[in-house]
């Protein structure tokens, strides 16, 4: 296991410098848009979820399991819908007149 | 089929990158948006076929629970409370990262692995303070239950540190001996100090401490991964967690303040400044003088706060500059990187209300223009704008850049009342000559000054 356990570790590090990399040129402006857009992408932790549920035997592990797809669930559609919404406003060089379709 | 799994979560992964990538710049934002939910979708979907994960029904329901909850709350949720929204989102994920590391350490319980349980400790742990901590900015910038001000007591910082040491002990007790009563105090006194961590981090700073959170729930997810052994979810935790630190540092360094600073030097204290306020005149203007004087201007700046948000003015606040370009008036909006709640709150807004990119000028490109400046017109900010920040080194937020709208010829404050900002800090520009103030609702006297610039 210390042999996968190193793969794990290694994949960890790399993925931390690719995490500061490919977002240190962010405009200001898309700050707020980029922090919810990344809170979306951590509701990964819903996969972790599914196998904790999936795999549960007792009464325990099933209440814990369901509790956390539910939180796991409501953080990754939430966080890509607000998200969206947004974003919506943002879009870059949009015609003026006929677009309508905005809610009011 | 395991290997199958395995080629869907590395293009999950990459899907993220590209997510995160795209979401640096506002011509691919939407797209990088897009492309991370497709990718967060193509990898549930196959989790379902993965070995081991039974229960489908009870996964089906709570799945169908959690949108149920998300989505309605995510499209109801009006412009002016996204960070708090964002806090709520980002406050879930860290728990369900603690509850899967916790329900992992149950199920392998007798005996797991030093490794894992080390993974174990720091998921629980991680992941309640920000559970914790997320509903506490939730509930700041709601100004529910606490307001937004810091909440300070003697030896807070102690208190934290001594909280630290004992849920580093019991993970030590947990991580040797094991046992579940431990593991279960531990977990309670990390939601204990996310509480504590961020009840004295207060005003402009706590939009900061939801990127930290968020950043946080990152590593916790990463651990969860270690503890699973899933590759998918250490990359897209650790990416999270390594973009939400440089984005937090991000978020300091556009405010001016140190990251130390925000996190443990609360803004307390600064009662005593509010003092001095009688014996000071205000000028106040009416909605005709500051029409005509904004109709016979050459160039006029916008400077629009939260106070713009909470009236859902934005609308109106664009008419008001179509009307004076209309007259030949040079317009521009400057926008402050922390006016708002949050940075590009205020760019949010404008958008929705379709103000083109090149009105807006950030702090570099206004503070030059502001000389030049015949009127400022200060819709609902403050913090943004006061000069003591510029002036006064024993002001609590000296060092924080601002749009120097004393420059120009006239500033016109639109305010509800003489209250300092979120910030708590008095601004001795209300009651400059050169100001003219207006009270009232932002959009209520936009639409006055509207109604007046039209007849001028």
């Amino acid at each position: 296991m210390s042999g996968g356990l190193l793969g794990l570790i290694t994949i960890f590090v790399l993925a931390a410098f690719v995490g500061y990399e490919v977002i240190s040129k962010v405009s200001t402006i898309l700050h707020t848009p980029l922090m919810s857009g990344a809170n979306a992408i951590h509701g990964i932790i819903l996969i972790g979820s599914m196998i904790v549920l999936g795999a549960a035997h007792d009464a325990v592990q099933l209440a814990l399991g369901f509790v956390a797809v539910v939180l796991a669930t409501v953080n990754v559609v939430g966080g890509f819908t607000v998200t969206d919404r947004m974003l919506e406003m943002f879009r870059a060089g949009r015609p003026q007149p006929g677009d309508e379709e905005r809610r009011r | 089929m395991t290997l199958a799994i395995g080629y869907v979560y590395l293009i999950t992964a990459i899907c993220f990158i590209l997510a995160l990538k795209g979401l640096s710049s506002p011509r691919s934002a939407r797209l990088g948006n897009l492309l991370g939910a497709l990718g967060m979708l193509a990898a549930v979907a196959v989790t379902f076929l993965a070995p081991g994960v039974g229960n489908t029904a009870w996964i089906l329901v709570a799945m169908a629970v959690g949108t149920a909850i998300g989505v309605p709350a995510a499209r109801a949720v009006p412009m002016t409370a996204i960070p708090q929204m964002v806090a709520a989102f980002n406050g879930v994920g860290g728990g369900a990262a603690a509850v899967v590391a916790i329900a992992d350490y149950l199920r392998s319980s007798p005996e797991p692995a030093a490794g894992t349980a080390t993974a174990v400790l720091f998921s629980a742990a991680i992941g309640c303070i920000s559970l914790a901590g997320s509903a506490i900015t939730f509930l700041k910038l709601q100004e529910a239950l606490i307001g937004g001000r810091p909440i300070t007591y003697p030896g807070q910082s102690a208190f934290n540190a001594v909280l630290l040491a004992v849920i580093v002990a019991l993970g030590v007790v947990v991580a040797t001996a094991g046992g579940t009563l431990p593991l279960a105090i531990l977990a309670g006194v990390s939601l204990v100090l996310g509480v504590t961590f961020v009840l004295p981090i207060g005003g402009a700073d706590v939009p900061v401490a939801i990127s930290l959170l968020n950043s946080f729930t990152g590593l916790a997810v990463a651990a969860s991964g270690f503890v699973l052994s899933n590759t998918l979810l250490i990359v897209a935790g650790t990416l999270v967690g390594a973009s939400g630190t440089l984005l937090t540092r991000l978020m300091s360094q556009a405010m001016g303040r140190p990251l130390t600073n925000i996190l443990f030097g609360a803004l307390g204290g600064t009662a005593s400044e509010a003092v001095a306020q009688e014996g000071r005149t205000v000028r106040r203007g009416t909605p005709e003088d500051i029409a005509t004087m904004l109709a016979y201007s050459r160039k006029v700046a916008v400077v629009p706060g939260y106070g713009l948000a909470v009236a859902q003015a934005q609308h109106t606040v664009r008419e008001l500059t179509d009307l004076l370009e209309a007259r030949g008036v040079e317009v521009f909006y400057a926008i402050h990187p922390v006016a708002g709640r949050m940075p590009g709150h205020m760019n949010v807004l404008l958008a929705e209300a379709n103000v083109s990119y090149d009105h807006l000028k950030d702090l570099d490109q206004a503070n030059p223009e502001l000389a030049t400046t015949d009127v400022a017109l200060v819709v609902g900010a403050n913090d943004v704008v006061n000069p003591a920040a510029r002036d006064d080194p024993g002001s609590p937020i000296y060092g924080m850049p601002i749009l120097e709208v004393d420059q120009a010829g006239t500033v016109v404050f639109l305010k509800r009342s003489l209250r300092p900002g979120f910030a708590g800090v008095d601004n001795a520009l209300l009651f400059h000559p050169r100001t003219i103030m207006l009270f009232g609702d932002a959009k209520e006297s936009l639409t006055q000054l509207v109604a007046r610039v039209k007849e001028a």
